[in-house]
């Protein structure tokens, strides 16, 4: 017979990779979040993005977004697990691409360049509902809203006009209409 | 306006209102408040040990045989880094632990101020959750809340750190109770509906290759778990298997019981697990030393899986009809509308699952715990053998270390009743069993308590012995000494060509004056043929006691699965093992 070297079972089959967008509601205390990394680190999980912040101030809800990859095997522990966290009240999970879900991240960008190049800038981002934060002579800090791939695709030409510094959230989601997440 | 109190003595009344009779710990610094309040409260004892991860594993033990939360009392920095293992293990096992650990002074923390270790950082992922309390009115809820963390759905370890400044500070005491209540936590929301149930029994009787396969959970949902356990096999006249944990919960030696499953399970447990057209999940969370290779785990089967625990379903593999229910829960209703609908199920479908119990008697032929006994030498699987025999007239409880002697432990003693097996199974930790026995014989006072050991695991935590001494508990150290740290050898023989890298332990301490210089009572067996004298002898005696029975070196422990290899691929004794090895050496 074969001989394997180990103690333990070698890996089986591994299933398709999805990205998913997972949303949970916690409460907002001290360690919540480092419990929430813990969980994806301590399990192999990974985190591609994760937005944060309070949305409710009178019962300290936090709301935080994770974009994470798997297949739908670790998909369902995540949803799992994170459900079993004593902090944790309700978790929401979305396939990417998913129609009746609204997903945004903001970037800021910094370009050097004299007028002409910033007014390329800006019509580069007509349609990623840019606001001009700062402006001087020689520089502009622009603002953008869009998807993650509108965003890199975005960096990525407005390398070439004098980009010196990108600063990006991760993926915040809502529901489409009346309807919200449950 | 209520009393004001001191964090110290919140504590102590939280303890009492939960009704805890005693805490396993290590005084310290940062505890010193609390160690202080103690002697206010007369129906709260302290066992003190010698090592907190020995304070932690007899918190274990007691919980594990009592039913009860076990609760742990230590100290900042190394005292909780020492219970990290005991809480890990607990985690693993899903043990109800409560540990309360002292912290530096609010105003210190981050300051790395002495005997400070960030302990909430530290046991974040090995315990149910944790606390740190940062304000003295708080601190009754977070007890309470902690007690209820730690036994309700699965169960599992929880700490409560405390700042030695909110130990002294004055605040108010509530009694809170069922804080969680609907909310998720593992715990069970879930009502089983009749629609549930009525695939449940369609499964059962569409079956004819059934098998059950129970785990810890039914230990862990208390003894009436066990008694529906027992009435559900006898009704439906269907085998049933159990993994390590599951130990007691169905007798031993009923006919019925085909042993224990797994990497070391039995020929007939593993094969009929692997041919099954119908497995019976409860209680248990597929396992890696119990699937194998998960790929091809029991291929033909529809598979049942009940859990209390929703992570645990789908987690390693996919089944058919998943129940998230406490196991006693399920197994009343599941019998009452069995009951109503199938009268003389039994009978009548003796015929469908003969054939199946036909080819399990054939496997069992095969008796593949069968071992090559010796005049000469002792073995250590008659050792266990004989230690059983002449045990099983009283009510005994059996803790384990780790290794082949928990193993041939597991295989050879049989077990009629839940919660007289205690043994670390998830963490795998070596030096558990003897801090372990001390737990249970606090909670089974009068009753014999013996931890089978293996020389090596015992040597982890033998300090525990001075606590067996002083709080007179006559534990038996049951020790299976081979020299070697026998499991590593074993897979050193088989898989790495007899290179038995650091597995031998030079300079062992001579057992019987060991025994006599803690104060106890040492033994040694050498030959089989004083074995019986001795075992009689050691369990004569009310005290603790150190047997040091002296077993064959090289004995290894089979039946094995190989890993990677699914269950219908055993190695079944040395025969087969020896073609293994020249094989190797073709390939060297």
């Amino acid at each position: 017979m074969a001989k394997s070297k180990s103690a333990y079972s070698i890996p089986g089959k591994i299933g398709k990779i999805e990205r998913h967008i997972i949303v949970v509601w916690v409460d907002n205390e001290a360690g919540v979040l480092a419990r929430i990394a813990g969980l994806f680190s301590g399990r192999g999980y990974n985190i591609e993005s994760l937005a944060v912040a309070e949305v409710d101030k009178k019962k300290h809800i936090s709301r935080i977004t994770i974009v994470t990859e798997g297949t739908p095997q670790v998909i369902e522990q995540i949803n799992l697990q994170l459900k079993k966290l004593v902090p944790v009240h309700k978790v929401a999970d979305f396939k990417r691409g998913e129609k009746d879900i609204l997903f945004r991240e903001l970037a800021m960008f910094k370009i050097l360049g004299n007028t002409k190049k910033i007014e390329k800038v800006k019509k580069i981002c007509k349609n990623f509902n840019p606001v001009i934060l700062d402006k001087t002579k020689k520089s502009i800090v622009i603002q953008v809203t869009a998807l993650r791939a509108e965003i890199d695709k975005l960096a990525l030409d407005l390398k070439s006009l004098g980009l010196i510094s990108t600063s990006r959230t991760g993926a915040v989601a809502m529901t489409k209409g009346s309807k919200t997440f449950s | 306006m209520p009393k004001l109190l001191s964090g110290a003595e919140i504590v102590f009344k939280a303890l009492e209102d939960q009704k805890v009779e005693y805490i396993f710990g290590y005084p310290g610094g940062a505890v010193l408040p609390i160690y202080d309040e103690l002697k206010n409260h007369k129906s709260i004892k302290h066992i003190l040990a010698r090592h907190e991860q020995g304070a932690g594993h007899s918190a274990e033990g007691y919980a594990r045989s009592s039913g009860k939360p076990g609760v742990l009392l230590v100290t900042s920095g190394p005292g909780a880094t020492n219970a990290v293992t005991a809480l890990t293990d607990a985690y693993m096992d899903s043990i109800p632990l409560v540990c309360i650990s002292g912290q530096v002074p609010t105003h210190l923390i981050g300051t790395d101020a002495f005997q400070e270790c960030d302990t909430t950082g530290i046991t974040r992922p090995c315990t149910k959750h944790n606390w740190l309390v940062k304000d003295v009115n708080d601190l009754s809820k977070i007890l309470h809340l902690a007690f209820e963390v730690a036994t309700t759905g699965r169960p599992g370890p929880v700490l409560v750190d405390i700042p030695k400044d909110i130990q002294f500070k004055k605040g108010k005491y509530k009694f809170f109770k069922n804080t969680l209540r609907k909310k998720l936590n593992g715990k069970a929301t879930h009502k089983i509906s009749n629609s549930e149930l009525d695939k449940f029994i369609h499964l059962i009787k569409k079956s004819s290759k059934p098998i059950f396969y129970t785990g810890g959970g039914v230990i862990n949902s208390g003894p009436e778990a066990s008694k529906y356990l027992r009435e559900l096999v006898s009704l439906t006249g269907f085998p049933i298997t159990s993994t390590l944990q599951g130990l007691g919960a169905y007798p031993g030696d009923d006919p019925q019981f085909l042993g224990m499953l797994g990497m070391h399970g039995t020929y007939e447990a593993n094969n009929a697990m692997h041919d099954c057209d119908l497995m019976i999940n409860i209680g248990a969370r597929f396992d890696d030393r119990i699937t194998g290779k998960v790929d091809e785990f029991s291929p033909g089967s529809k598979k049942i899986h009940v859990d209390i625990d929703p992570s645990s379903i789908g987690k390693n593999i996919k089944v058919d009809l998943a129940i998230i229910s406490d196991v006693t829960e399920l197994l009343k209703s599941l019998i009452k509308r069995f009951k109503e609908k199938n009268k003389n199920f039994l009978s009548s479908n003796k015929q469908k699952t003969s054939k199946w119990w036909e080819q399990i008697e054939k496997w069992r032929e095969k008796k593949s715990l069968n071992f090559i006994n010796s005049d000469k030498i002792i073995k250590p699987q008659h050792a266990v053998q004989r230690l059983y025999e002449l045990t099983k007239n009283q009510d005994t409880f059996i803790t384990t270390e780790v290794g082949q002697h928990q193993m041939w432990a597991a295989q050879h003693y049989k077990f009629n009743k839940p919660n007289r097996w205690m043994t670390s199974g998830g963490l795998g930790t070596m030096g558990y069993g003897l801090p372990a026995a001390i737990g249970v014989q606090i909670a089974n006072p009068g009753k014999l308590v013996v931890d089978i050991a293996g020389e090596a695991s015992v040597l982890m935590t033998m300090q525990e012995m001075s606590t067996a001494v002083q709080y007179r508990l006559p534990i038996k150290i049951f020790i299976l000494n081979n020299e070697y740290m026998g499991m590593v050898r074993q897979w050193q023989e088989l898989l790495h060509e007899k290179n038995y890298s650091e597995s031998y332990t030079a300079a062992l301490p001579d057992f019987v004056k060991l025994a006599e210089s803690y104060g106890c009572v040492g033994i040694r067996a050498k030959t089989p043929s004083e074995l019986d004298k001795k075992i009689k002898e050691m369990i004569s005696i009310d005290r603790p006691v150190i047997f040091d029975c002296v077993v064959d070196k090289a004995e290894n422990c089979f039946p094995m699965i190989p890993s990677g290899k699914p269950h219908n691929q055993m190695i079944l004794g040395p025969e087969e093992e020896e073609e293994i090895s020249d094989e190797g050496k073709v390939l060297v």
